[in-house]
């Protein structure tokens, strides 16, 4: 691993760390503090994960607990779902979310329905962490930004962390939750930056949003890689002397709906941001908390910036796919002007 | 390739011992448990099948044929041990231990019927075909890490080979060589498709050799013959040595449910020769001294009343709680849902 400057912050130590080294942290944690931790995934072992994200942890733990698994995603969940049950805590590592659907029955059919089919005799309570998202060039299929396939799956909890200290944070809370957590990790994030990040234990609420920018005239609504992308819009939207809030969501599901519906009465207008297709998008079920919510206080409909209703293009044309903060400032006159 | 897997049986059609190797392992308690269990689940499943003809239950998926094939190997079980049925294994959960109340109250439509006993490690019945194999080698896995001397079973049929689950279920088990043994019941038919159509190989057997695992194949009407080589698969678990593929070659006499027609799509006359297992080992125990008329009808009627008394626990199970429509699927209730059910039951006056 790279070096890691630590250093003292509010007498708590932390370290200098990237989202991806983060993620690493939280798993040494989980597996230093209970036996039952188990990691399954595909090169995670001697490899330590095509991210990293394991890296030296088969080392210090043993192959019986970070495991290199047969390629087969539908085995690394099933048996996930056996070693669940029966009393261990899985952290099941799926190489790129656009390899997960082998697994999707499993997660479909049984993740998340065993406690309802079994009255909660059988729980599955196991991580079930991904890399997601385009714009790093990789090849097709790598890149895709499939959330809603397992927001719309009643029985499973998504988060999807933008930065180093809620990425450790929320995986912690989803290892801590009772029931099957997945965890989407944006692959553009993963070394885009460093935060300090506790060296300790800490949660980060399953189910709340937070405020990353505090603004007056429009909301704008984003989790993951497009939390930077609405970062940037918003700087550009400041130059034309708008004052955006910025939500980056966290959790997809259950989504914050009063952090939405608080932000949206103030600011009076919104602008959703997800790099998943438009049709059947998350941004979708936020219009509908909005309508529900804060309809009255609206002063123009809601814009909506996300990729398009095209699988995610091959590399060479993956910019156009991805919302840009041209997108965005764009979307953000209009609710401004309307 | 059939040669290289025979059939292995230790009674005839006859109910004489063509294997006389077990011959002191079969007592008078080992007789008259599989006796007694194998007319317990066929009452059982006549009696599912009249309540759906009257409107009483659900859909059923009968097993009758299968009844030594899944008293057999259930038989063959320990407290400890982990069961992962499908839809059509109800006989071997019910041997194991699950309420035959339970069990109508499933196919009534009732989660309730998915519960099993607390002491009884039997999960939900697995409908999508082949899913649970990964689960029981995961199962298995756990106990294995643990150090106990429990394994796990899993039932599926002939069908669910052709399943990619099937493969990545037995190479898991195989890869990390866990206490799973992996028990299909090849009843000829999934639904409407004969094995020849389902596969190209001749035996499901043979496909152990590609998982480098122990595989047998076994007369599955012959409960003997599933007991002891079920019984041997597990002790082979239980020392360390990894799953085995056991296939039974059994028969589904009736229909795939009772929404199913099978003369559309069988030849009139197979399945005629086919020698009921129940018949069989009560050919068995006459042949070898085992029959005994007053235990005969004391066991039939214990079968009866205790089948009986199920269907009026059934009856009188209360009325489903609306409430679980909501409930159990998450540990809380995520405040999405519980607006949800708050509305509907404000909906239907009862807030």
């Amino acid at each position: 691993m790279a070096q890691i400057k630590e250093s003292i912050t509010n007498n708590e130590t932390t370290k200098q760390l990237t989202l991806i080294q983060a993620i690493n942290d939280g798993m040494r944690l989980l597996l230093e503090e209970d036996d039952r931790t188990i990691i399954l995934g595909e090169d995670i072992g001697k490899n330590g994960g095509v991210f990293r994200a394991t890296e030296g942890l088969q080392e210090t733990f043993g192959g019986d607990r970070v495991v290199d698994t047969p390629l087969s995603e539908a085995g690394i969940i099933g048996t996930s779902i056996g070693l669940a049950v029966n009393g261990f805590r899985p952290i099941a590592e799926i190489q790129f979310l656009g390899f997960i659907y082998p697994a999707y029955e499993q997660i479909m059919t049984h993740v998340s329905r065993i406690r309802m089919r079994s009255m909660s005799r059988f729980t599955v309570p196991m991580v079930i962490r991904a890399p997601y998202g385009a714009g790093i060039r990789a090849p097709e299929i790598h890149s895709d930004s499939t959330e809603t396939l397992f927001t719309h799956m009643p029985g499973i909890k998504v988060v999807c962390p933008s930065n180093p200290y809620d990425a450790k944070g929320l995986l912690i809370a989803a290892m801590e939750d009772p029931d099957p957590v997945l965890v989407l990790e944006p692959m553009k994030n993963y070394r885009s930056k460093r935060d300090e990040v506790p060296v300790g234990k800490y949660t980060v609420e399953i189910g709340k949003g937070k405020i990353v920018r505090e603004g007056t005239d429009v909301t704008l609504i984003a989790w993951g890689a497009m939390i930077s992308i609405a970062e940037k819009a918003a700087k550009l939207a400041a130059q034309k002397g708008i004052s955006c809030e910025i939500i980056d969501l966290r959790t997809l599901y259950p989504i914050d709906r009063d952090i939405i519906a608080n932000s949206v009465k103030k600011t009076t207008r919104a602008v959703i941001i997800h790099e998943a297709q438009n049709t059947g998008g998350l941004g979708n079920d936020i219009v509908s908390i909005i309508n529900d919510t804060a309809f009255l206080y609206l002063r123009a409909p809601i814009e909506r910036i996300t990729g398009f209703d095209v699988p995610v293009p091959f590399f060479a044309l993956e910019e156009h796919y991805l919302p840009t903060a041209a997108r965005v400032v764009e979307g953000i006159e209009k609710v401004v002007h309307f | 390739m059939e040669d290289n897997y025979p059939i292995k049986r230790i009674i005839d059609d006859q109910g004489s011992l063509v294997d006389t190797g077990f011959e002191n392992q079969i007592d008078e308690q080992l007789v008259q448990d599989l006796y007694y269990h194998m007319l317990r689940i066929r009452t059982f499943d006549r009696k599912a099948i009249n309540l759906q003809r009257q409107g009483r239950l659900g859909t059923y998926a009968p097993f009758e044929g299968q009844e030594a094939a899944q008293v057999g190997s259930a038989l063959a079980l320990k407290a400890g041990d982990w069961v992962f049925p499908t839809y059509r294994d109800h006989g071997a959960t019910i041997t194991f231990g699950k309420s035959m109340a339970r069990t109508f109250l499933y196919w009534n439509g009732r989660v309730e019927g998915c519960v099993a006993p607390q002491d009884r490690n039997i999960f939900p019945p697995a409908v999508p075909i082949a899913t649970q194999l990964p689960h029981a080698a995961g199962a298995a896995w756990a106990e294995k890490r643990r150090g106990t001397q429990n394994a796990a079973i899993a039932y599926f049929g002939d069908g669910a080979t052709s399943e990619g689950d099937f493969h990545e279920g037995l190479n898991f088990a195989s890869v990390f060589k866990v206490p799973v043994v992996f028990f299909n019941q090849n009843n000829g038919y999934a639904i409407s498709v004969p094995i020849e159509k389902q596969m190209n190989s001749e035996t499901i057997a043979q496909k152990s050799v590609a998982y480098g695992i122990p595989g047998v194949r076994i007369d599955g009407n012959d409960c003997f013959a599933v007991y002891f080589e079920t019984k041997k698969a597990f002790d082979n678990a239980r020392a360390g040595n990894g799953p085995t593929l056991i296939e039974a070659v059994t028969w589904r006499k009736g229909a795939h449910t009772t929404a199913d027609d099978p003369s559309k799509y069988r030849p009139e006359k197979q399945g005629e020769d086919f020698v009921d297992p129940l018949t069989r080992l009560e050919l068995f125990m006459k042949n070898y001294g085992h029959w005994n008329d007053e235990w005969i009808q004391a066991t039939k009627d214990k079968t009866s009343s205790e089948v009986e008394a199920a269907v009026d626990e059934m009856e009188k199970f209360p009325p489903p709680n609306l409430e679980d429509v909501f409930n159990h699927v998450y540990a809380e209730m995520p405040a999405q849902l519980v607006e949800q059910r708050e509305s509907y039951l404000a909906h239907l006056g009862r807030r």
